[in-house]
């Protein structure tokens, strides 16, 4: 097995009673980009914060490259860099003093040379005798980056990398990372955004209510979930879907005045042309037509209501 | 796997660095308030009272004053020390880090230590221009001044994070910790008090630090040296356990 990092039966039930995690089991591929999927409370910062030691879990294991998490954690955490979702850090000291910080609590000696690539490929070598306060909140998150894999981890961890970031920031963010799987970085990122799973990831595992509810190759799963619906406003609302139309499945939408066509963009015959010719034909008259990517509910929606083995 | 000596010097290093950010506060403090002490009750009531036990009032203070600005100080630089991160949210850094909890105390609570004996030693200089000082035990001394030091740093970590908020920081050391030192003999000997609070005062533990440290300058105390040492040494373990109990239950850190 190349897994780096293995989670089994991991659980988390906090003290108010309320259950984050239920059940995951998760293999990480030595030197993969893994994109943790899924919406709000879903219980990816649970999962990244059980990994890295920060919360305690309640039931299941996490062994990193073959250490126990809990038994043997300096080995373990060694080897783990993590840039939490939400910003913290002191504001007083400076960046080059913040990184050098995290570099020996890791338990590496000085590099000088290590830092100094870091902060440059972050662009904050220029800030690097800034006070992180006088730093603009895009760069405070790359502090937290720089201060993560300021002791050369094997494992970096990064919680919703683009929140709150520029479009220009998030590209220069999306290269930083295949940079650091060039050199062999296994990345383990989550976010709410499948086109964010789709542009960084090799594999994307999607989480809902605490329950990981597939993990694939992330070809195959946008293959899966690039569903998309194309939505017909009617001249005349109609009190069910008109005759003849059969071939296309449409549902009836918004109190009956839209038609709602779902297809697989990437399919060869999208069936769009021919149902515009037939409602062309049926003399159904319309006003509008939009498409747009299902959204991450209806996928949720969709991967609840297909049995686990059958999806994976 | 060894220990993670560049773990614990990182901690040491970036506490003392909080401390030298603000340099001149942290002197400028203790030499004003011991001053006024001085000038208060060196002066004031040290002309009336001539001596206490043989030795001039202004010196039989100094031992008292120090330990007041050594405890307080003690607690305050642990506690903040470690409810910051909590409260910034950078103990996530802490926690992810291969740092065991023995390493983590080492590092916070020997800077708020050293920061304390430093302290204590510009007290002693500063007594030193008002009053005439011997140092009958010194070896002793700076002993107490360690045990003192680090015993009461572990305190104020581990009400650093016991506490919830920035109040519960300070309302220890003001409701408890201030008053057992006044009257705990800082500035008098409990010989002095009339019964039955002379033996009240031997509930409070502050009298034998002020006492131990006390014969280590004046070679007499209001108990025995053996007792002083043994209730810094019985203070040191309780807290020592209590903090073990916390790091491996998360305690207050960990959800
Ligand atoms: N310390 C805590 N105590 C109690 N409940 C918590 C705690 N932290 C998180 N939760 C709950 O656990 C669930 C999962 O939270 P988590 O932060 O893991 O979600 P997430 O997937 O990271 O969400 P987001 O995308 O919003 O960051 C949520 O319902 C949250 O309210
Ligand atoms: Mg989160």
């Amino acid at each position: 097995m190349n897994a780096i990092l293995s989670v089994a039966g991991l659980g988390k039930t906090y003290d108010s009673g309320l259950t984050a995690l239920d059940h995951v089991d998760l293999d990480i591929n030595k030197g993969e980009i893994f994109a943790l999927l899924g919406p709000n409370g879903a219980g990816k910062t649970t999962l990244i914060s059980i990994i890295c030691g920060i919360v305690t879990p309640t039931a299941g294991t996490v062994t990193v490259a073959g250490h126990d998490a809990i038994r043997d954690y300096r080995a373990a955490r060694s080897m783990i860099g993590l840039v939490p979702q939400e910003m913290a850090a002191d504001m007083f000291v400076t960046v080059q003093a913040a990184v050098r910080f995290s570099r020996r609590l890791f338990g590496k000696g000085p590099n000088e040379a290590h830092i100094e690539e870091v902060l440059k490929d972050l662009s904050l070598w220029d800030k690097r005798k800034s006070q992180i306060r006088e730093l603009s909140g895009g760069m405070k998150r790359r502090v937290l980056i720089a201060k993560a894999l300021a002791h050369e981890p094997d494992i970096l961890f990064l919680d919703e990398p683009t929140a709150g970031v520029d479009v220009e920031l998030r590209r220069d963010m999306w290269k930083l990372v295949h940079k650091l799987r060039d050199k062999g970085t296994t990345i383990i990122l989550t976010t709410h955004y499948i086109e964010e799973a789709e542009e960084m990831a090799d594999r994307v595992g999607v989480i809902n209510k605490g329950q990981l509810l597939i993990v694939e190759e992330k070809t195959a799963l946008m293959k899966k979930l690039g569903k998309r619906q194309m939505l017909i406003t009617l001249q005349d609302p109609a009190d069910a879907v008109p005759p003849g139309l059969d071939d296309w499945q449409l549902e009836l939408a918004d109190d009956g005045t839209k038609l709602r066509y779902v297809f697989d963009a990437q399919a060869e015959h999208t069936g769009i042309p021919s149902l515009l010719r037939k409602l062309a034909e049926l003399g159904i008259g319309f006003k509008d037509l939009e498409t747009s990517k299902s959204s991450l509910e209806d996928i949720f929606v969709d991967l609840v209501h297909t049995p686990k083995e059958q999806a994976a | 796997m060894s220990a993670n000596w560049n773990g614990i010097w990182a901690i040491y290093r970036f506490e003392m660095a909080r401390a030298l950010r603000t340099l001149w506060q942290s002197v400028a403090t203790p030499v004003i308030t011991t001053s006024l002490y001085f000038v208060v009750f060196g002066g004031a009531i040290g002309s009336r009272m001539q001596q206490v036990g043989g030795v001039h009032y202004g010196s039989f203070i100094v031992p008292g004053l120090i330990m007041l600005s050594l405890l307080t100080q003690s607690i305050s630089n642990a506690s903040i020390g470690i409810y910051f991160p909590k409260f910034i949210g950078t103990i996530y850094e802490l926690l992810s880090a291969p740092v065991s909890s023995l390493e983590m105390v080492i590092g916070y609570v020997g800077a708020a230590a050293t920061k304390s004996v430093v302290l204590g030693l510009i007290i002693l200089g500063t007594a030193t221009l008002f009053v005439p000082l011997e140092i009958a035990h010194p070896l002793a001394m700076i002993a107490f001044l360690l045990l003192t030091a680090i015993s009461f740093s572990m305190f104020g970590f581990i009400l650093g994070i016991w506490a919830k908020g920035f109040e519960q920081l300070t309302i220890v050391p003001a409701l408890l910790v201030t008053p057992l030192t006044f009257l705990g003999g800082a500035f008098y000997s409990i010989d002095m008090l009339p019964q039955p609070w002379r033996t009240v005062s031997l509930f409070n533990p502050v009298v034998y630090l002020i006492s131990g440290f006390r014969w280590s300058f004046f070679d007499k105390g209001d108990v025995s040296v053996g007792i002083s040492l043994a209730a810094i040494g019985a203070f040191l373990v309780i807290c020592l356990g209590i903090i073990t109990w916390i790091f491996k239950t998360g305690w207050r850190l960990k959800s």
